[in-house]
């Protein structure tokens, strides 16, 4: 079979998704634009190199609406002959690309492709897309939906995690990003964004703050408790689904969750004929990918069943496994798959995630594969796996190889 | 005669009045539909009208509903596809009100319409008060005794002729959602505040005229028929009206625990209907009453809760013959809890109320329950000072037992003590006329014991309440042995003057619903023996719709309580009582101090105000939590099949002569899953053969209390239902 391979990896720094945050004023067009152009430059790739253009992105209105893959397409260095495929698997929106872009090079259609993602949750807030599951009683009744935050509470209540437990995380994600900061780790894969005069609007992430401590984390309040105990009461929804919990611990706010920014990433995937022509040197090679459904309530428990189905397909064990990137979009989420599968969190997001960085919905699964690639080389390790928990309960896996 | 007859006045005003014969408030029928169609049709066409009223001939009153049977009808109808029937029967009456709405205006200009007003004399409910809202302009008469509402959801279907979509248009959906989901009725000003009237006016048939006479082109266009219409909080996709549609339906989920279909029902055709145009809205409101009709749930809840409590009320299992036996005196003895709500209740329906207690301050104590709940009353603006000082004055407490002369009925709520109330009831005999009768609210000893200690035990009966007197909706009669017509009449007759409901039985063991409510308790205790979570075992409780589960209805109703009957049942049956893991946790707890709510602790702990904080964990190092909890499914088999199986046990014996009164009883009494319709109800809807077959599965897993019942073993062989095999007559609507 054709092996899809992965032959560069980029992303933009990420800015705080607000209006204050530096890339604010940046369009979702033109940041995805930028990360488009600079594959084509830093690969020297003709404008009609790739077969397509394969884009995440998950509140797909406004500027974010219309097909965004074929508007950044057009607003690129790349031929208009290029068409554009807007997708949106939620989080996991940007490894989904990735993984059909490996998929279809894989299956012979098309010799390479551009994947990644967007999202400017400053510009476009997350939900401002509606969504069928939140509003509709006949579904959300049925499925006993509650937010996102609520159902991080559920693990860590189900699971048995405390506060402490995931202010540490959060710590600790941060010390790992601010170090990786430091000693230049991510320097491969992050693009400077200019304008179009060529001045620097941002070439670091923005949102991180280095010196948090369990000190700092502990004056925070609970962001769902609220919501869960009082007004609308979702906790006694999620006590529908979980009817042997006595109470929902809601230990998540906004220190140990992931953070709202502005950000994009792209990856190129190729098969070998495709790197030959260009000369280029395949870093990895997409070993194997997987999605799956779970229950929707506690919604974000998706990187255990799905990297189980990862594994089993690939007949790999978790131990034949070096490093992991599990998307911090709650630290209850990566406590958990720690706990499922008994991994040293040493391994596990090595140069910290989410919580510290922020996660821009439509990008990060692009994002995660190319820090995994990045460490993987410099620790010099041959496999490793990324996987994000999904809304609506789904979850999504990739596993790359050195070659 | 007709339901609705047009008139023609001087001024040109077209009434239209609704009045149906015979009957002391309309009600909508079939054939009144046909007749109201025929009047618009001939008021809009005579060109000497120019405006139209609706108004009723009832003093007092608009209109109560819809007559079921018309949902009946309209099943029927359609044949082997009532669905077909059903939706097609409601869009025709979507027709006829979207008629009255639209008036004969031009559809593009909207002009050219003929004002139509609804006047109202008094109460309107459900399409009595969906028709107005059809109409341009609702007036209302300043009558304090009336009440205006959609109460559909009460019987488990929702308002169905449009109320649903024209008042989530009117009001806004977070404004509409509390009065549909909830069917409240409310007085004329909280009305006009809610939206369902639009003036409240001392005449309001004049006003209404008036108002026909008078109004322009714009005045009867409905907001949602202009142009730029936008739904007031905002549609479930604009920003404020996504948080408020996304907190409904958590909400209302958590409320009902998932547990009523037509709330989720009701909640979609909101949903689905604020999402299109008006006309289309209706469509899909329909579509979901259509469902609703056809979910088993409705045409149970109907049955039990509107039709069958009805006709208990109305003394469907009152002896024949026997002339009206209205209490006018009654004696009650035992001022505590109960006798106080006794009391209270009594007087309140106009009784003379004489309290006995053994002496004057415990006397005092239980009328002061009844001042104390009149203070409450006055403080919410309920009760008049003239109506605390007159009820008040009806109450004679006293430990005087010569002042019960002249009493025609006596309720003994005295200590549970067969020797106590033995005595009692025979000084009270000295006393009480001879045609006077006696009732014992005894929750646990049998009648026709108790009446032996009468002189005259075919006067003597069980009125038994349920607690908290006052709040509590079902009084259970029991017959002893020896029991009379009279007494039973006299019983009936005088549940009916303090408008709760009845049910009558036979003499047995903890009579019906305290037979079926222990077996309830217990099966939550045995599983909490069997390590059990507590707390799944409540949830499961809540999900079937009980208002609270077994565990916490145990710390509610106290652990020694619990005890003590055990132990006294123990003592009466001797070596046929069945040993059960159940006491065991009562009395270990008991021994614990652990009594319960009023303890601060039993199953639960409690902060010093006696709130729950939480269950208490101490339990598990007795009982240590199973590795293996079952599924949710599995706890509310065994809750379920505990009760229902004591039921019709309890239908075998005898001790229920009808279903419908087992059905009424256990939703009123101790709030059995109501959207069941009761436990004969819930049987029928699984189906006798399921029911036979899941009774032999958990007794072979859990025990001979599981035990399939001869009769519901008989039934399911052949294929018989409890409703078409006892009540024929009492068809599900």
């Amino acid at each position: 079979m054709t092996e899809a391979y992965i032959y560069d990896a980029v992303r933009t720094p990420r800015g705080k998704g607000r209006k204050d945050g530096s890339l604010h004023e940046v369009t979702s067009v033109r940041l995805s634009a930028v990360t488009l152009n600079a594959i084509k430059e830093r690969n020297n790739l003709e404008g009609h190199a790739v077969e397509d253009v394969i884009w995440g992105n998950v509140t797909q209105v406004m500027e974010q609406g219309g097909c965004l893959a074929r508007s950044a397409v057009l607003a690129s260095d790349l031929d208009e002959s290029i068409p554009g495929l807007a997708i949106n698997r939620f989080c996991a929106s940007g490894m989904e690309a990735v993984n059909l872009a490996a998929n279809q090079v894989k299956g012979g259609a098309g010799e390479a492709y551009i994947a990644g993602g967007v999202e400017m949750m400053g510009r476009v807030p997350m939900g401002s897309d509606g969504a069928a599951i939140a509003v509709d009683p006949s579904l959300a009744m049925e499925t006993y939906f509650v937010p996102q935050g609520i159902s991080a509470d559920i693990i860590a209540t189900e699971y048995g995690f405390t506060r402490d437990q995931a202010d540490a995380l959060a710590v600790e994600s941060q010390k790992r990003a601010a170090k990786a900061w430091e000693e230049n780790r991510f320097a491969k894969s992050v693009i400077t964004v200019k304008d179009r005069n060529g001045l620097t609007i941002l070439d670091r992430d923005e949102y991180m703050r280095p010196g948090t401590d369990m000190q700092s984390l502990g004056a925070l309040n609970p962001s769902f408790q609220m919501m869960g105990e009082q007004m609308p009461g979702f906790d006694k929804v999620a006590l529908l689904k979980y009817p042997h919990l006595e109470k929902i611990n809601h230990i998540h706010h906004a220190g140990n969750s992931s953070g709202i920014v502005d950000g994009a990433a792209a990856v190129l995937i190729g098969n070998k004929e495709f790197g030959e022509k260009y000369g280029l040197k395949p870093r990895a090679r997409i070993k194997a990918t997987a999605k799956i459904g779970t229950d929707p309530t506690i919604m974000l428990t998706g990187p255990v069943p799905v990297t189980e189905k990862i594994l089993a397909e690939t007949g790999m064990k978790i131990s034949d496994l070096d490093l992991f990137e599990v998307n911090e979009a709650f630290a209850s989420v990566v406590l958990r798959f720690q706990q499922a599968f008994d991994v040293d969190p040493a391994l596990v997001n090595v140069n910290g995630g989410s919580i510290a960085m922020g996660h821009p919905l439509g990008a990060t699964g692009a994002i995660i594969i190319g820090t995994l690639l990045d460490e993987l080389e410099r620790q010099d390790k041959e496999t490793g796996l990324a996987t994000l928990c999904i809304a609506s309960g789904m979850g999504a896996a990739t596993i790359i190889e050195r070659v | 005669m007709a339901d609705f007859t047009l008139t023609k006045d001087a001024d040109g005003v077209g009434i239209i009045t609704w009045d149906v014969p015979g009957k002391t408030m309309n009600v909508m029928s079939f054939d009144g539909l046909s007749e109201l169609n025929d009047c618009i049709d001939q008021a809009l066409a005579d060109d000497e009208i120019k405006g139209i009223v609706i108004t009723s001939g009832k003093e007092g009153s608009f209109a109560g509903g819809m007559d079921l049977n018309l949902l009946a009808v309209m099943k029927e109808q359609a044949g082997d596809d009532p669905a077909k029937g059903l939706f097609e029967g409601t869009m025709k009456m979507h027709a006829l009100l979207r008629k009255i709405e639209l008036a004969g205006m031009d559809p593009k200009t909207k002009k050219g319409g003929k004002p139509i007003a609804a006047a109202l004399p008094g109460t309107a409910a459900g399409i009595g008060m969906e028709l107005p809202l059809a109409t341009h302009r609702i007036f209302a008469a300043e009558n304090p005794k009336a009440k205006y509402g959609l109460p559909e959801i009460m019987v488990g279907i929702f308002p169905g002729a449009g109320g649903t979509t024209r008042m989530v248009r009117k009001v806004g959906a977070i404004a509409a959602a509390p009065l549909l989901l909830e069917g409240k009725m409310l007085d004329v000003k909280k009305a006009k505040g809610a939206g369902y009237i639009d003036e409240i006016a001392a005449d309001p048939l004049a006003a209404a005229k008036e108002w026909v006479l008078n109004a322009k082109d714009a005045d009867l266009v409905k907001p949602w028929d202009a142009k730029g219409y936008k739904m007031p909080g905002g549609a479930p996709y604009h920003p404020a009206g996504f948080m408020n549609f996304v907190g409904a339906s958590a909400m209302v989920n958590g409320k009902t625990q998932g547990a009523f279909p037509a709330a989720k029902a009701l909640l979609s055709a909101v949903y689905e209907g604020a999402l299109v145009d008006f006309d289309t809205a209706l469509k899909i409101e329909a579509r979901w009453f259509t469902s609703v009709l056809m979910h088993p749930s409705s045409g149970a809840m109907i049955r039990s809760l509107f039709l069958n409590k009805e006709a208990l009320e109305k003394g469907a299992v009152r002896p024949k013959g026997i002339p009206d036996q209205s209490v006018k005196k009654i004696g009650v003895l035992g001022a505590g809890m109960m006798g106080a709500g006794i009391a209270l209740v009594s007087a309140q329906a106009g009784m003379e109320v004489v309290l006995i207690d053994r002496d004057q301050a415990a006397a005092d104590k239980g009328k002061a329950y009844t001042e104390a709940y009149l203070d409450k009353g006055m403080k919410r603006g309920k009760v008049t000072a003239e109506k605390k000082e007159a009820m008040l004055a009806r109450i004679t407490a006293t430990p005087d037992l010569e002042k019960l002369a002249g009493c025609d009925l006596i309720i003994e709520a005295v200590f549970e003590d067969p020797k106590v109330k033995a005595e009692m009831t025979q000084k009270v005999e000295a006393i009480i006329p001879e045609d006077c009768i006696f009732a014992s609210n005894t929750s646990t000893l049998p009648i026709t014991e108790l009446a032996k200690a009468s002189k005259r035990p075919d006067q003597f009966i069980g009125i038994h309440f349920f607690s908290p007197v006052e709040k509590m909706f079902l009084v259970e009669i029991i017959k002893g042995k020896e029991t009379g017509d009279r007494a039973v009449a006299k019983a009936l007759d005088y549940v009916r003057q303090i408008r709760k409901t009845p049910i009558v039985v036979n003499d047995a063991r903890f009579f019906y619903c305290n037979r079926c409510i222990i077996p309830y308790i217990n099966e939550g205790a045995r599983m909490i023996t069997e390590g059990v979570k507590p707390v799944l075992i409540d949830n499961a409780a809540r999900q079937l719709g009980f208002p609270v589960g077994p565990i916490q209805l145990t710390d509610e109703t106290s652990i020694d309580l619990g005890a003590k009957i055990a132990r006294a049942t123990k003592a009466a049956m001797g070596d046929a009582y069945p040993e059960s893991p159940a006491d065991e946790l009562i009395f270990w707890m008991e021994e614990q101090g652990r009594l319960g709510r009023k303890a601060k602790a039993g199953f639960f702990d409690y902060d010093e105000n006696g709130k729950r904080i939480g269950y208490w964990h101490g339990l598990h190092e007795k009982y240590p939590l199973a590795e293996q909890q079952p599924s949710l499914r599995e706890v509310q088999d065994r809750l379920m099949f505990a009760q229902v199986l004591e039921a019709v046990r309890a239908l075998e014996e005898g001790v229920l002569e009808d279903i419908r009164e087992g059905d009424v009883g256990a939703i009123l009494a101790w709030g059995f899953a109501p959207w069941s319709g009761g436990p004969f109800s819930w049987i029928d809807m699984i189906g006798a053969p399921y029911a036979a077959e899941r009774c032999d599965q958990l007794t072979e897993k859990y025990g001979e209390r599981f035990a399939c019942p001869p009769l519901l073993r008989e039934m399911a062989e052949k294929g018989q239902t409890f409703y078409g095999r006892f009540a024929p007559e009492a068809k599900a609507a």
